[in-house]
């Protein structure tokens, strides 16, 4: 998979848990929180997806990886590569 | 020590019903005999027939507070906007920790419960899969808390829990509030999300208590011979009440005021009806009014199409009612929209409410063959009669492990 895939996860889910939000604009270098209402529980739906639809696990620790668009890529990509994805 | 307790009126109504979404339009339902029971289907249970609510919940909710809340929230949003909208009261000046927020529910949990347990079904139950959202989901206050944050009221919002007598218990409640000075505002009354749930169903299935019918609209029919029990509905009815000293300086419209009340209990079993004690209820709620039962034009029943629960209830009427009530007319709400749970008293209620300007009864459908026990005097039967008088609504709800409510609602008169 690559960065650019890995994002177009992510902005799916993020569509669905934010399903009033415009999010065809989003900077992929900008905080997602600083361009969007999100909480932290919503961050923790963006968690639970990506363990639900791909089989991905994110410790606590590692959510500030979680914080843009281009951090998930960089964060998530190895994931989805180990699991041959 | 003397103490003059507050007069408190109604002075918004915000509903949905499975046969309305408006109290003008679940009113002219109600007289023109439309109900709103469906088929729908239930979770491992396949096809049963329910009473469905059908209100734009965008309208007061985005996307995401629909995802994130729950149906009964949502419900309650509803009906309590509607209300608010309806009392015409400034709210956007009005003091937001002077709003309490009382709503009745007859349970609440179960639907999410076994929407967590249905969805990690799907992962071999492991429960790293359960939402995050599950407590503050399930938590007991959470209709009302979903109101309370809907509208920025900081006031006390909670529900009463009180199975299917909780509408009433909402606004008895309220009253009670108000009148200790608690709150300025109360909003208030009783809203259910059970079709939601299988379990709901498959209890009553289990009771041999839930209705069947070929045609959906002819399902619930208390007092009828054939009826085979309960149609589970959803609904919301939430009203606003205030001090009627409030209520006069800014002119709000009354729709009628809090006569008097009762809540007991039977305290003889966890599920049958008991009805010395529902009697009791109703001569207690009386006396607290200070009314005779002949001063009573409308008697509402709970009455839910079960074999035996309808025949107690009317033995319960019968002895306080049965004689010198030549005024009194009785009806029943549940023919059209089913067992609405813990929004029942409260929407049942709003449905005779316009009675007070329009002098007409709305009356019970689906009594093709009257049971001979449930033949009360003055049973309002298929078509709406139009009356010399209504100045005073009996409103009964009962439910599980015993616990009886009477609400008595008079015309206000200043």
């Amino acid at each position: 998979m690559t960065k650019d895939e890995t994002k177009q996860v992510v902005l799916d889910i993020i569509a669905d848990i934010a399903p009033d939000e415009d999010i065809s604009n989003l900077k992929p270098d900008v905080r997602l929180r600083d361009q969007m209402q999100l909480d932290s529980m919503d961050f923790l739906d963006i968690v639970m997806e990506l363990r639900k639809r791909h089989g991905i696990e994110v410790p606590e620790a590692d959510y500030i990886h979680l914080a843009s668009l281009d951090s998930c890529a960089d964060y998530l990509t190895p994931k989805f590569t180990a699991l041959g994805k | 020590m003397s103490f003059k307790s507050p007069r408190i009126v109604i002075t918004g109504v915000g509903l949905t019903a499975p046969n309305g979404n408006t109290l003008s339009e679940f009113r002219q339902n109600l007289l023109n005999g439309v109900g709103g029971i469906e088929k729908r289907e239930i979770r491992y249970m396949g096809e049963l027939l329910a009473g469905v609510c059908h209100y734009d919940a965008l309208k007061y909710q985005t996307k995401k507070e629909l995802r994130v809340g729950t149906r009964a929230g949502s419900i309650s949003i509803y009906c309590a906007r509607e209300a608010v909208a309806d009392s015409k009261i400034d709210f956007a000046a009005f003091p937001k920790d002077r709003i309490g927020i009382y709503v009745g529910t007859t349970e609440h949990g179960n639907v999410e419960t076994e929407n967590e347990v249905y969805a990690i079904s799907k992962f071999n139950y492991d429960t790293k899969y359960w939402s995050h959202y599950h407590n503050p989901r399930t938590v007991s206050n959470n209709p009302a808390g979903e109101v309370s944050l809907n509208l920025g009221i900081t006031g006390p919002a909670y529900t009463v829990g009180a199975a299917c007598a909780a509408g009433n218990l909402g606004l008895i409640h309220a009253a009670q509030m108000l009148r200790l000075g608690e709150v300025d505002l109360a909003i208030c009354g009783g809203v259910s999300e059970s079709i939601h749930t299988f379990g709901i169903f498959a209890g009553f299935k289990s009771q041999n208590a839930l209705a069947s019918h070929p045609d959906p609209l002819k399902a619930s029919r208390p007092f009828d011979k054939a009826r085979n029990g309960i149609v589970i509905s959803e609904g919301g009815a939430l009203y606003t009440l205030e001090r009627l000293d409030d209520a006069l300086a800014r002119g709000a419209k009354i729709y009628g005021e809090i006569g008097g009340y009762c809540v007991n209990s039977d305290a003889s079993d966890y599920v049958l009806p008991n009805p010395g004690r529902q009697a009791e209820c109703v001569k207690k709620a009386l006396a607290n009014a200070r009314l005779a039962p002949r001063d009573i034009h409308i008697v509402n029943t709970h009455a839910t199409a079960t074999p035996m629960g309808d025949i107690q209830e009317c033995e319960a009427i019968r002895a306080v009612f049965g004689e010198g009530c030549p005024d009194t007319y009785i009806n029943n709400t549940k023919s059209y929209i089913g067992h609405c749970m813990g929004a029942a008293g409260a929407l049942e209620l709003a449905g005779n409410l316009p009675s007070f300007d329009d002098l007409v009864v709305h009356p019970t459908i689906n009594v093709d063959d009257l049971d001979p026990q449930c033949a009360l005097p003055g049973l309002v039967l298929n078509h709406p009669k139009k009356v010399g008088k209504v100045d005073a609504i009996l409103n009964n709800s009962f439910g599980m492990l015993g616990i009886n409510s009477t609400l008595i609602v008079k015309r206000f008169l200043p």
